[in-house]
């Protein structure tokens, strides 16, 4: 158990609907839900394999002090950012932002999934864009392929041979990014002051309710 | 002077040699047409995007966002800002009003900007670039540039998410938005029934869970196909790259026969206009729009 963890679940005792109102960003909304389930029979991945609980399970399971099981299940990480819970929720719910909420918190405390895909992706694109202001959409590419090694990462990268080598012809694939010729902001001096700064509001913030 | 000016905020992917800059070309040869004026932000950055929520954190997520509003108002006061893709105006208009309806999260944004030498002091209005065309313009003035009508084509028109939710255009319904077909048809053009026209493509999955995002892609393609369509039309770089690149690997997949062109509205707009395929960047487009080539060069 991490540090943070041990804290948490030391501060709450057994009141886990408390622990995601006050530490999870828009937490505070999932006693708000009524239960229908409309947000998840709108989840286009609800229909695949690998999903452990849908939206109003998780927030009744929230309820009910499930923590370890909501914590460490990989549900929140198939948001595909789609909305459609948020604009169905008869209770307007903000679904998509409490399902990012507790997996940030989850990722945030040590407790979320080791390797999961979308988690990876996630910490990838923001190291990615914040590094020089823009995205480097070839090394965000390869950083992706290679996460578990160079040898399932080439194996990707055959894969996807075809898909690449049709975007470079049309124009739309700059190889050179690879060698960090890419788009850039010109004030990333500026840019990392800015980040370092509110990384440093942000922590205070959690910090703040993490003692309050 | 033009008759609309903006602060354009085109995004990583519409970059040259990105993704999307395809989208971008067309645009331009679009707002040409239209006598609109955009004036890139300068050195603007990226918003995010969705996906970096776990990585991000609220306040420095909306400090990038709200270091584009103070270029913008600094640099072309009074002008709003027009994004063309999906994720940079939901990111944009996300922080707007979170900002605004939370002086404490403004206050934290002001102390973090300052750090780049910047502050806000009016947050200008967000507006997607299909807002300018249908709410400032109208779709009586979109037509009246039209000299070759894309009379007889099919297109699917493929709303996806991002653009339709959780803001969507005014007026529209989040099930069945109406204003891509509408643009089809002022430009001449048929839009098919389509009963995938919101689904989602998977967005960033389609890197992360590419068998997940692809089962849902297929879906997209299928009814596109069973509508008697012959081209998808979006107003989504993601949703466009998605839906386009990944024809091979589901073909391959789940043995589909997949091969149709998927366009922007902006690039059949140029055509209408009367533009070349070059201003159209048909060029761009991986799986290649033959019956919009030649429409072009008659």
């Amino acid at each position: 158990m991490s540090d943070l963890n041990q804290k948490m679940a030391a501060k709450y005792q057994n009141n886990f609907l408390k622990e995601i109102e006050e530490q999870a960003e828009m937490g505070e909304w999932v006693k708000m839900c009524m239960q229908c389930g409309l947000c998840s029979g709108s989840c286009p991945t609800n229909f695949q394999a690998g999903w452990d609980h849908p939206p109003q399970e998780l927030f009744m399971m929230i309820r009910a002090g499930k923590r370890d099981e909501v914590l460490k299940s990989n549900s929140m990480w198939m948001c595909t950012s789609c909305y459609n819970c948020y604009v169905r929720c008869p209770r307007k719910v903000p679904v998509t932002h409490v399902m990012h909420g507790i997996a940030e918190y989850a990722y945030r405390i040590g407790q979320s999934p080791k390797n999961q895909p979308t988690q990876h992706l996630s910490k990838t694109f923001w190291d990615n864009c914040t590094k020089t202001g823009r995205v480097n959409e070839v090394k965000l590419t390869q950083s992706l392929y290679f996460k578990d090694g160079i040898g399932s990462g080439i194996k990707k990268a055959m894969e996807m041979q075809s898909v690449a080598l049709g975007l470079v012809k049309a124009k739309r694939l700059n190889l050179l990014e690879a060698v960090g010729i890419a788009h850039k902001c010109k004030d990333i001096k500026g840019i990392h002051a800015m980040l370092a700064k509110a990384n440093e509001l942000e922590a205070k913030r959690k910090a703040e309710k993490a003692e309050a | 002077m033009a008759r609309k000016e903006y602060a354009f905020y085109p995004g990583c992917s519409s970059q040259k040699g990105a993704s999307a800059s395809n989208y971008l070309t067309s645009v331009e040869s679009m707002c040409k047409t239209l006598d609109i004026k955009m004036t890139e932000i300068p050195d603007w950055n990226c918003c995010g995007a969705s996906v970096s929520y776990a990585e991000s954190g609220e306040l420095p997520r909306i400090a990038m966002n709200a270091r584009n509003f103070a270029l913008a108002e600094e640099n072309l006061p009074g002008q709003d800002i027009v994004a063309t893709c999906a994720a940079c105006w939901l990111g944009s208009r996300e922080s707007k009003e979170r900002l605004e309806h939370n002086s404490g999260l403004m206050a934290d944004t002001q102390l973090a900007l300052k750090e780049a030498g910047l502050q806000i002091k009016v947050i200008p209005e967000i507006k997607h670039m299909v807002e300018v065309l249908i709410e400032d313009l109208g779709y009586d003035e979109l037509k009246k540039p039209v000299k070759k009508p894309l009379n007889g084509m099919k297109f699917a028109g493929y709303v996806g998410c991002q653009t339709n939710r959780p803001f969507g255009i005014s007026g529209e319904s989040f099930e069945n938005p109406m204003y891509l077909d509408k643009l089809i048809e002022t430009v001449g053009g048929e839009a098919v029934p389509y009963d995938q026209k919101v689904t989602c493509c998977g967005g960033a999955l389609a890197f992360s869970e590419p068998e997940k995002a692809q089962a849902q892609i297929k879906d997209i393609i299928e009814a596109a196909y069973d509508g008697g369509a012959e081209m998808i039309v979006t107003p989504c770089p993601l949703c466009q790259a998605n839906v386009e690149v990944y024809q091979g690997s589901i073909n391959k997949k789940y043995g589909t026969k997949f091969d149709i062109p998927v366009l922007y509205y902006s690039q059949l707009m140029t055509l209408a206009y009367g533009g070349s395929a070059k201003e159209a960047a048909l060029d761009g487009n991986v799986v290649r729009a033959r019956k919009l080539e030649e429409f072009a060069g008659k």
